[in-house]
């Protein structure tokens, strides 16, 4: 006897656990049971698994029976005419969905071809080994697995038209692709997703050579003049938001212009984009530090001295400035109420990125890179018939990669483009390699690809011939203009008065323990004392008992917390961090006594 | 100047036949060479050499275990045994002993094998089916299994003579197949339990502490590899060329041989290790290790137990692991940090003491 588990609850048991299944299959596959459900016998354990819960990730695949798929010519023409559906498919029990489990219980065919009388079941295509996004590379199958991964990972980050709605919409962090084209090699996969809708990346004419050194290490050289014709442009948008919230007390923010006497009042200039409502208007060109929308709140505490304070303007600023080191155009700005009724306003802004130094790109095949040089036209090389390249790509990147699909791409994209078509590339059922070479001979070019370029400084022709083609090459989301940061002199912690850590907070780069030990192994003990001068502070110390003491600079005299008045102070530098370490002994009831002495 | 320096020197000079002239030149050139390779006061060299292993440290597979030979012995390498090896823990994970023959024995596979396997510890429960406890009548019995017997050579009296030597107090005699073991006083279960166990573990035959053997065949000679280690019998044994044998157990090699062989066992270990995963490392990085792990005439490993725990300044104490002790401990003990060292310099934000920073200037105040 065979337990049997329906979700995971055992319900009884059989004593044909084979038999049992199969009849539950039959079932489902006659429609007397719903096709939602999955079984499995698992034979090592001798239990029986009935699934129909929700949550299971299924997929189709189509029935075998004897050796022979239950899907007929018939039914493909009966689709092509339109006379049946996939739904009537999966009705007829011609296909069906297995979950994980159910696999197990199933040998399944990868072609028709390779069909015995044991296998139970036969894949749509095989281009579904793939899933949608790897199915999006082209080739694919002569690439190497991590090369495909990678392909995956970063088709993702591509920019394209993300959502037709973007316009109204509010996402943090997004990016439009000015001028999105259809990729001219595809797979079957982009016809199904309706990726010709919104596409998410340019063709343009790739050439395989180094150029000065400026592609080491996947670096890209992009032509200039290709930038300046608009390729490769986008717009960054970012929303700034902020509430009218209301406090206990009954006080609330106000959205205004803030007044001259509030605390934390910024510069006139900063409010200058605001309209009388205390909020920017559309089309300004805004600056870091800019406000938007200004605020004012009520102050934090309410001490007993403010209480009695005259006036109200305790307030204080709240308004939403420009992030520091970015800029751009307001979009626009939305008015509305937040969930709890409070007004809420939206401010979007918008900035152009062209293409720059640090700009990072990536075909579909994991080669990715960034802009390491951008070359005026005339310096490019160019070929015979006037080509110049977009983009030149450094041929170390591809030996120990192998990935083949990207040169196959190359050469298919330039077959593409040249005979005004498309070209699938789908993997194991794409454009024979061979065949496009043929037709790039007929074209009039040399089959392989390569073509004779001239240097575009000296107009001398280069010994080597060149591997050009076209490609589909997209912009990622990643760009400098959101990455770059540097500082020297800029803002610190309030507790440890170290500087702040991040780009955001205008934060120092980090010496850490690791650096420092450099420092130390090559001997520059006062160039690292220099460095560490960040939080360095003087104190004034009591020669008595070793504690910090107090000056008191007006009458030019120490006193000392625990030696009284007119202690004998000395003044000690050290870093802040080493004073709060000395605060933090004192409370621990350890004595830090320091004893100073000349060195 | 080195002696191996000046005998070396006077063999080159007459093979090349030297001139007095000539002679003189090298030498002048040679201690030339000597001075510039000597380390300038000041040199950081803990860290130089920290960083000389900790970088080629940091390509190390993490988790290495290489099989020595065709059998199943298998000993830890790469990071965990130089862990293990830094750490100076008090046995390794994997002690193995390789042990060399003299001459007359090491050429020769079958008599090796003799005595590899008169090395080779068996105790009690590797030729017994099974010890039980009678519990009617209060014994416990051991079943011997004869194949095993016969496979490792024993003799049955051996066994019993040993079963006699270290149960004096009991009552052992031979039935059968059986030893019976009688305790003389009575007992009750429990206490017949824990003899139980102390009988399995009894000692027959080889030396203790040693589970496997593995006779390698190295060159041209024949070696014995072991799996566990007890340098001190082994090196006993006549056949054993004591000059060369060696164990993986650095605190053993201590206690038998001296702190002088532990820190070269340090040096060879760590060394050997690192060359194993294919990384070079200078052995003057490794030797500082060693001499400061053992210049107090014990092992000290580099942890919170060992020399790091026991570093002149508080500070410095406190920045390594568990700083509210060291804190708490220092002011009961009343200590003083005289800031010498790196670490509490860069605390307080001083010029550390170390290349530009060891110069001082001194000038007495006028007061």
């Amino acid at each position: 006897m065979s337990d049997v588990f329906l979700n995971g609850k055992f319900v009884g048991e059989v004593k044909e656990p084979e038999k049992f299944v199969q009849k539950i299959r039959e079932n489902r596959r006659n429609g007397v049971l719903p096709n939602e459900i999955n079984v499995s016998y698992h034979e090592e354990r001798d239990e029986v698994y009935i699934s129909t819960e929700k949550g299971r990730a299924r997929r189709p695949l189509i029935v075998v029976e004897n050796g022979k798929p239950k899907l007929t010519k018939e039914h493909l023409e009966k689709l092509q005419k339109g006379e049946i559906r996939w739904s009537d498919l999966v009705k007829e029990g011609v296909i069906e969905y297995l979950d994980a489990d159910e696999e197990e219980n199933c040998y399944i065919a990868i072609n028709e071809n390779e069909l015995t009388k044991e296998h139970t079941h036969l894949e749509i295509s095989p281009l579904v080994i793939l899933g949608s996004q790897a199915a999006m590379i082209p080739y694919a199958e002569h690439n190497l697995s991590v090369r495909i991964l990678i392909g995956a990972k970063v088709i993702k980050q591509s920019l394209g038209i993300y959502a037709a709605n973007f316009l109204l919409r509010m996402d943090t962090d997004s990016s439009i692709l000015h001028y999105p084209q259809r990729p001219i090699v595809k797979t079957k996969i982009y016809d199904t997703i309706n990726y010709d809708s919104h596409p998410a990346a340019q063709n343009i004419v790739v050439a395989i050579m180094s150029f000065e050194g400026y592609n080491m290490e996947d670096a890209i050289i992009m032509n200039k003049a290709s930038i300046e014709r608009g390729l490769y442009r986008s717009t960054y948008y970012r929303p700034y938001k902020t509430e009218e919230l209301r406090y206990s007390g009954g006080q609330v923010d106000k959205i205004k212009i803030p007044e001259k006497d509030i605390k934390g009042y910024r510069t006139e200039e900063a409010y200058r984009y605001l309209e009388e409502d205390g909020i920017i208007y559309p089309e300004a060109e805004v600056k870091a530090g800019d406000v938007l929308i200004g605020k004012t709140s009520p102050p934090r505490f309410l001490t007993s001295l403010e209480e009695f304070k005259v006036g109200l303007e305790s307030r204080r600023e709240t308004s939403v400035p420009v992030r520091h080191g970015e800029k751009g155009i307001v979009e626009s700005v939305i008015l509305t109420e937040s969930e709890e009724g409070n007004r809420f306003v939206k401010v979007k802004v918008r900035d152009l990125r062209v293409p720059e130094l640090g700009d990072k790109f990536a075909n579909r095949h994991g080669q990715k890179g960034v802009v390491g040089l951008i070359v005026p036209q005339e310096d490019m090389p160019f070929s015979a018939s006037g080509v110049i390249p977009d983009i030149i790509f450094s041929p170390h990147s591809i030996p120990s990669r192998m990935t083949v699909g990207h040169l196959i791409e190359l050469i298919g994209g330039k077959v593409g483009a040249l005979g005004g078509k498309y070209i699938d590339g789908t993997a194991w059922s794409g454009q024979d390699e061979f065949e496009l070479r043929k037709q790039l001979k007929q074209l009039g070019f040399r089959e392989d690809g390569s073509e004779t370029l001239y240097d575009g400084a000296t107009g001398k022709k280069y010994k080597a011939r060149i591997f050009i083609g076209e490609m589909y090459y997209s912009k990622l989301r990643h760009m400098v203009a959101n990455k770059i940061h540097a500082r020297s002199r800029g803002p610190v912690q309030l507790l440890t008065r170290q500087p702040t850590e991040g780009r955001s907070k205008e934060g120092g780069l980090r010496l850490g323990e690791m650096e420092k030990d450099c420092f130390v192994a090559h001997g520059a003990s006062l160039l690292l004392k220099e460095r560490f001068d960040s939080d360095k502070t003087v104190v004034p110390i009591c020669k008595k008992c070793g504690l910090v003491a107090i000056y008191n600079k007006y009458r030019d005299k120490g006193r000392c917390p625990v030696c009284g008045e007119d202690a004998p102070i000395v003044f000690i530098e050290m870093s802040y961090a080493f004073k709060l370490l000395l605060d933090e002994l004192k409370s621990l009831c350890i004595y830090p006594k320091l004893i100073v002495r000349f060195k | 100047m080195n002696l191996k320096i000046i005998s070396e020197l006077d063999r080159i000079s007459e093979e090349k036949k030297l001139t007095k002239e000539q002679k003189e030149k090298v030498i002048e050139e040679l201690r030339k060479r000597i001075e510039e390779a000597k380390l300038q006061p000041g040199e950081a060299i803990g860290v130089i050499s920290a960083q000389s292993i900790g970088e080629p440290g940091t390509q190390m597979t993490m988790k290495t275990k290489h099989f020595a030979g065709v059998t199943e012995m298998n000993v830890t390498l790469g990071l965990p045994r130089l862990i293990e090896i830094f750490d100076a823990r008090r046995t390794p994970s994997t002690p193995t002993m390789t042990i060399y023959l003299n001459q007359k024995y090491a050429n020769n596979e079958s008599i090796v094998r003799k005595i590899a396997s008169r090395i080779l510890e068996i105790k009690l429960e590797d030729i017994v089916n099974e010890v039980s406890i009678d519990l009617v009548n209060l014994r416990i019995e051991v079943e011997i299994n004869t194949k095993k017997v016969k496979m490792y050579g024993v003799k049955k009296d051996e066994v019993l003579e040993s079963l006699k030597k270290v149960l004096k107090k009991h009552n052992v005699s031979i039935r059968e197949k059986k030893i019976i073991i009688k305790p003389s006083k009575k007992v009750d279960v429990r206490e017949l339990y824990r003899l139980r166990s102390k009988i399995r573990e009894i000692h027959i035959r080889g030396i203790p502490g040693i589970s496997q053997v593995l006779p390698v065949q190295k060159g041209n000679e024949w070696i014995i590899k072991t799996a566990g280690s007890n340098l001190k019998e082994v090196i006993k044994m006549e056949e054993v060329d004591y000059t060369r044998t060696i164990t993986n157990d650095i605190h053993e090699v201590q206690r038998v041989l001296g702190i002088e062989a532990a820190r070269n066992a340090i040096i060879n270990e760590a060394l050997s290790t690192l060359k194993e995963q294919g990384l070079d490392v200078d052995i003057r990085h490794i030797m500082l290790i060693a001499d400061t792990m053992t210049n107090t005439g014990v092992i000290k490993g580099i942890s919170r137990y060992g020399i790091t725990g026991e570093k002149l300044s508080v500070l410095a104490r406190a920045s390594f692991e568990v700083p509210l002790k060291h804190l708490f401990d220092a002011s009961c003990h009343l200590e003083i940090d005289d800031l010498r060292s790196v670490v509490e310099n860069v605390m307080i934000n001083q010029p550390v003491p170390i290349g530009t920073g060891i110069l001082k200037l001194v000038v007495k105040p006028e007061k």
